[in-house]
């Protein structure tokens, strides 16, 4: 899960890292109240979970009071990125004397924790590692050490990012601090970009980005809470509390899948054959005929629906199982659409008997279903 | 290939629902299982084998040398930890949904005293006819000189099967898992591919998310006599949605499974679009002769 920048500089803040208070406005007149608590000049920050908010006039400095109004208006009717911006992040005006990029993260490849900074700030890291890879650099640290490290050992890093040896120390500082906070919240991502010494000298987070691991966020209240305001796609928040993965897509083949990997495999070769599938849905590895039947329920919602394309391979699943949903399901919603149904695997005999029993024919290969769905769709 | 015949296999969450169920599969396989662990309930027996508290106990008592794991995510850590004490030789962790820190710490310590892990969200590994450890259908297999390496479970299955289908059978099959982070990636399988002397040739299963693809395929070129071929998943998945696995996310244009499948294709790997391609291709590799173009 994404943290917006307010809610990952509240965390930076709690865990002793600088960074710029701010108010959240979610009106044009609440952006105005903002200049009861801060003095001019504010930015104006577009609170969104896409990169290239600067490029596309969602960040805008504000010098004059009667600026504030029109200003947070017109960032607040943009959309970016397919975004529709809702709130805005207001805060004093920094001035930058310098700026770096640092960064705490997993690393998938090296299977460990790793620090990465750039000297140069507010830049774009995946293109720079691309395009100059000299100027990144990165450094492992073990997830065991990673709560009480030592500011003497992160000294060389932070001196890459600052010359000035004031600034460095500070550095070095935030980064046990940016450790703490990355294991106490089960953070996969810190990104301070830029991270800024301003006029005075002092070393802050000016922009700030975080991503909590959602495998982790049972043991995270004020995580979850963040997740139940964030105003997730109705359907997928249900379909998550179903213990189902759902996501949706534009086409009219509804699909009903047991695990990932096949998932996106059956989605591939229905477009292979020429047919759009309506979402990806991940039934998981469990044989539990209600969320068979939860499944129904969600895709028979999408519109322009014309039909649905269970395939299964049991393992730990069970087809009769996931026969008794299907049937649960023709019973409890008025299912207009076709079926195609791929059910092999633990029990398969079992599953396809109760099937055709109604009238239901099933196929015994992903090829044969996909076709079919294809063809009943209009498509192959 | 780090299980035989012989192997002797403990299970943890032996007295869960899926634990339980799983031994009696594994059972009927014919793999060793020897015995089982669930804190607290030391003492009881399962399908016959004795449960003890802790891995190390049940290893000095049975002479386990691997453990299979079906604990919940949430006590997942405790039980990679405690099998830290033990010397085994292999964690084979079936369980979905564990923190991602919490695996980190896992690699780390079990790491260090050289005990390997296969998973998280892991089907587990079979060596057909002989071991079974895991949850894997165990009728799609037959013993034979393919073997497969994977990042799903379902998907294995379906791949697994085509190959049966084909009368082609399998020397080894490994789910790796579905997750960023995981014990055994492809690149740590494919040596004890190219070193087994019942294995031919190799089909590597991937999907979008990361570089591990990748890796392999520059991995099986320079080091590898042994076909390799591929089979993607993913290839319509729309970036920045992570499709169930937690591995399974575009984080960049490099990690599409299009972007993987052209790299994979430049170190000289052939890479199947659909599952029904895959037989053919590694036909075409085990009799270059004959190969179709």
């Amino acid at each position: 899960m994404n943290l917006h920048e307010y809610q990952a500089k509240a965390l930076l803040r709690m865990f002793g890292v600088p960074a710029p208070d701010g108010i959240v406005a979610r009106t044009a007149e609440e952006a105005e109240q903002a200049l009861n608590v801060f003095s001019l000049p504010v930015a104006l920050k577009a609170q969104v979970h896409t990169g290239g908010r600067g490029k596309a006039g969602g960040i805008r400095v504000v010098k004059e009071a009667f600026e504030i109004r029109p200003a947070a208006q017109a960032i607040l009717e943009l959309t970016i990125q397919d975004h529709p911006v809702q709130a805005l992040f207001i805060t004093p005006a920094a001035h930058i004397a310098q700026e770096v990029y640092l960064s705490l993260l997993i690393d998938r490849g090296e299977r460990s924790v790793a620090f990465v900074g750039c000297a140069e700030g507010g830049i774009d890291i995946e293109a720079t590692a691309k395009e100059a890879p000299e100027k990144v650099f990165k450094r492992k640290v073990p997830i065991s050490q990673l709560t009480r490290l030592n500011p003497d050992s992160l000294m060389d890093f932070a001196g890459q990012l600052f010359e000035d040896p004031s600034q460095a120390r500070q550095t070095a500082g935030l980064m046990t601090r940016m450790g703490r906070l990355f294991v106490e919240k089960d953070a996969s991502l810190i990104e301070i970009n830029p991270l800024i010494a301003d006029a005075e000298g002092t070393v802050l987070a000016l922009d700030a980005k975080m991503t909590v691991d959602n495998k982790a966020l049972f043991r995270h209240e004020d995580l979850q809470e963040i997740r139940e305001a964030s105003g997730e796609d109705p359907s997928e928040a249900s379909a998550r509390a179903q213990g189902l993965v759902f996501i949706r897509f534009d086409g009219d083949i509804g699909c009903i899948v047991n695990g990932a990997g096949l998932a996106m495999a059956t989605m591939d070769i229905i477009q292979h054959h020429g047919g759009q599938p309506a979402n990806f849905l991940d039934v998981g590895g469990s044989s539990n005929p209600r969320k068979v039947v939860a499944a129904f329920e969600l895709i028979l919602q999408h519109p322009g629906l014309k039909v649905i394309f269970v395939n299964i391979f049991g393992g730990i699943t069970r087809c009769d199982d996931i026969a008794q949903g299907i049937l649960t399901s023709l019973d409890t919603f008025d299912v207009s659409v076709p079926i195609v149904v791929r059910l092999v695997g633990t029990n398969e005999e079992e599953g396809r008997a109760m099937l055709e029993e109604i009238g239901i024919v099933t196929v015994t290969t992903l090829e044969e279903g996909a076709l079919e769905a294809a063809r009943i769709a209009g498509a192959a | 290939m780090l299980i035989d015949a012989n192997t002797k296999v403990i299970v943890q969450g032996i007295t869960g629902r899926d634990g339980s169920f799983h031994t009696g599969q594994m059972l009927a396989y014919g793999t060793k299982v020897v015995g089982g662990v669930t804190p607290g309930k030391g003492g009881q027996t399962v399908h016959d084998l004795p449960v003890f508290n802790s891995v190390p106990e049940a290893v000095s008592e049975t002479g386990a040398e691997v453990s299979v794991m079906y604990v919940p995510g949430r006590f997942a850590r405790d039980a990679m930890l405690d099998a830290a004490e033990a010397p085994l030789k292999l964690l084979v962790v079936i369980t979905d949904g564990i923190p991602t820190l919490d695996m980190l710490e896992a690699y780390e310590t079990l790491g260090s005293k050289g005990i390997r892990i296969i998973g998280p969200n892991s089907p587990g590994i079979i060596k057909p006819g002989q071991c079974k450890v895991g949850i894997m259908p165990a009728r799609i297999h037959t013993p034979g000189s393919i073997g497969v390496v994977s990042r799903s479970g379902t998907l294995t299955y379906e791949i697994v099967h085509v190959l049966t289908e084909a009368g082609m059978g399998q020397s080894f099959c490994a789910g790796i898992g579905g997750d960023a982070v995981i014990g055994t990636t492809f690149t740590d399988i494919l040596p004890l591919f190219e070193q087994d002397p019942n294995t031919e040739a190799v089909v590597l299963v991937g999907e979008i998310g990361g570089q591990d693809e990748v890796e392999a395929a520059r991995y099986c070129r320079r080091n590898m006599s042994k076909p390799l071929v591929g089979f993607m998943a993913g290839l319509t998945a729309p970036p920045n949605r992570q499709m169930g696995h937690a591995g399974a996310i575009l984080e960049g244009e490099n990690d599409t499974v299009a972007a993987k499948i052209e790299r994979m294709e430049y170190h000289g790997i052939p890479v199947a679009r659909l599952i029904s391609d895959v037989v053919p291709l590694l036909r075409g590799m085990l009799q270059p002769s004959e190969a179709p173009q």
